[in-house]
């Protein structure tokens, strides 16, 4: 599973992580394009118990979320 | 990510922005008035002749400080990143209205953790109106509202707003003849132009590197339990706090406080809808202007759409006083929770529709 989350205001990509999460998915990636979504995103899924893995692509980054 | 790296960068950035705010106020701004992303822009508004209020006239350095400092530390960082295309006209009506509640309070949040660092209690009433706004716009967010997707946009697009404030700050340096400045009230009220310049520039550059957000560390607190943004907020309060306390600018109460009111409904209201359109928003009046800084041209219509508001505000009576607040005001607080609301529903609505009929 894949959340496109590029261009989306804070707190939005929080948000769809959020659903993602609580929805249970134990492993799924997060298509960001700003610093404060990433870090954001990447605060929000270590509280939850989640790895996460950053990847550096052309539009921003690439978040893999593995569930602890 | 180190989460204790950012914790330690939040609570440096957060004292030092305290300190800088009350250091202001001793050479000069208004008391608690280190910094007001709302009362600046009014101000700037006033200077530039957008409305006519003789007290509220200065083209402030501070504001022109944040944004520029964003603007240097996003290059140096390799962050600024033209973006923009999401909603502007939508963002720039929600701004205008931000700009009303912050007005019927007196001061934006940054202001209102100010104001309760000196013992003004009714930046406590503020600031439950604020967290119920936050609710709110959560709320919505959850229910899935959207500006849609930022795209990218020239360096032209995204520099463009710094450009004008630049521009500003050469005619307040250089032909300030063209500006206004008030000679009694609180826009006659200022600590030297270079001193104010380089603390926006400091304080720009922290905000800037720590993603501070007034609105971000509450709604975070209330999302999800995570105080980490929240952190910035709470030690700007503690260390400017320690600062009015040492230097005898502390007086608790609720009345006799300056450039501020007692009306405690309309406080509460004022401050709501200053929270319900940040969150929507997706920052508070300080973020949109550090997000201009760095680029973002829907934030840049943030601040042209609070600039417009302060010119409304102060043109149609609306702004509070230290007498109290006024009958515009009250009406265009309700009226402002009435077209975000509508505007918000409306888009809640439209995307469900689409969603049915997979588009």
């Amino acid at each position: 599973m894949e959340i496109d989350a590029r261009g989306l205001s804070c707190p939005q990509p929080v948000i769809e992580t959020r659903k993602a999460i609580l929805s249970k998915v134990t492993s799924f990636s997060v298509l960001v394009d700003n610093i404060a979504a990433k870090e954001n995103v990447t605060r929000y899924a270590t509280v939850q118990h989640y790895d996460v893995v950053e990847t550096t692509t052309e539009y921003g980054w690439k978040l893999d979320l593995e569930k602890r | 990510m180190n989460l204790s790296q950012e914790k330690k960068g939040l609570i440096v950035a957060g004292t030092i922005t305290g300190i800088i705010s009350v250091v202001l106020v001793l050479l000069g701004n208004p008391a608690n008035m280190g910094f007001c992303i709302a009362c600046f822009y009014r101000d700037i508004a006033g200077a530039l002749s957008l409305h006519s209020a003789a007290v509220v006239q200065y083209a402030r350095p501070e504001i022109i400080g944040l944004l520029l400092g964003s603007l240097f530390i996003s290059i140096a960082r390799k962050e600024f990143r033209p973006r923009g295309g999401s909603s502007p006209m939508i963002r720039f009506v929600i701004s205008f209205f931000v700009m009303i509640g912050a007005l019927v309070f007196l001061g934006c949040p940054f202001r209102m953790l100010l104001r309760l660092s000196g013992g003004d209690l009714n930046a406590l009433v503020a600031l439950a109106g604020f967290i119920a706004g936050i609710i709110a716009g959560v709320l919505l967010l959850n229910r899935g509202f959207t500006l849609g997707r930022s795209h990218t946009q020239s360096t032209v697009e995204g520099g463009a707003i710094s450009g004008v404030f630049f521009a500003l700050l050469l005619i307040l340096l250089f032909i300030p003849s063209l500006l206004k400045f008030s000679t009694s009230g609180p826009g006659s009220m200022r600590a030297p132009v270079i001193i104010s310049l380089a603390a926006g520039l400091i304080v720009g550059a922290l905000a800037q590197r720590n993603r501070f957000c007034m609105a971000g560390g509450i709604r975070d607190l209330f999302l999800f339990r995570d105080s980490t943004l929240l952190l910035g907020s709470i030690m700007v309060l503690v260390a400017a706090f320690i600062m009015n306390l040492v230097t005898g600018n502390f007086h608790l109460g609720f009345t006799g406080q300056s450039v501020a009111h007692t009306d405690w409904l309309w406080n509460f209201l004022g401050m709501a809808l200053v929270g319900y359109g940040s969150v929507l928003l997706g920052g508070c009046p300080l973020r949109q202007t550090i997000l201009a800084g760095e680029g973002n041209s829907d934030s840049a219509m943030s601040v042209l759409g609070m600039v417009a508001g302060a010119a409304f505000a102060h043109n149609f009576g609306l702004a509070s006083s230290a007498q109290g607040t006024t009958v515009g005001g009250r009406w265009a607080t309700i009226l402002g929770f009435v077209v975000i609301t509508t505007i918000a529903l409306v888009i809640i609505h439209t995307h469900k529709k689409e969603a049915v009929h997979g588009n």
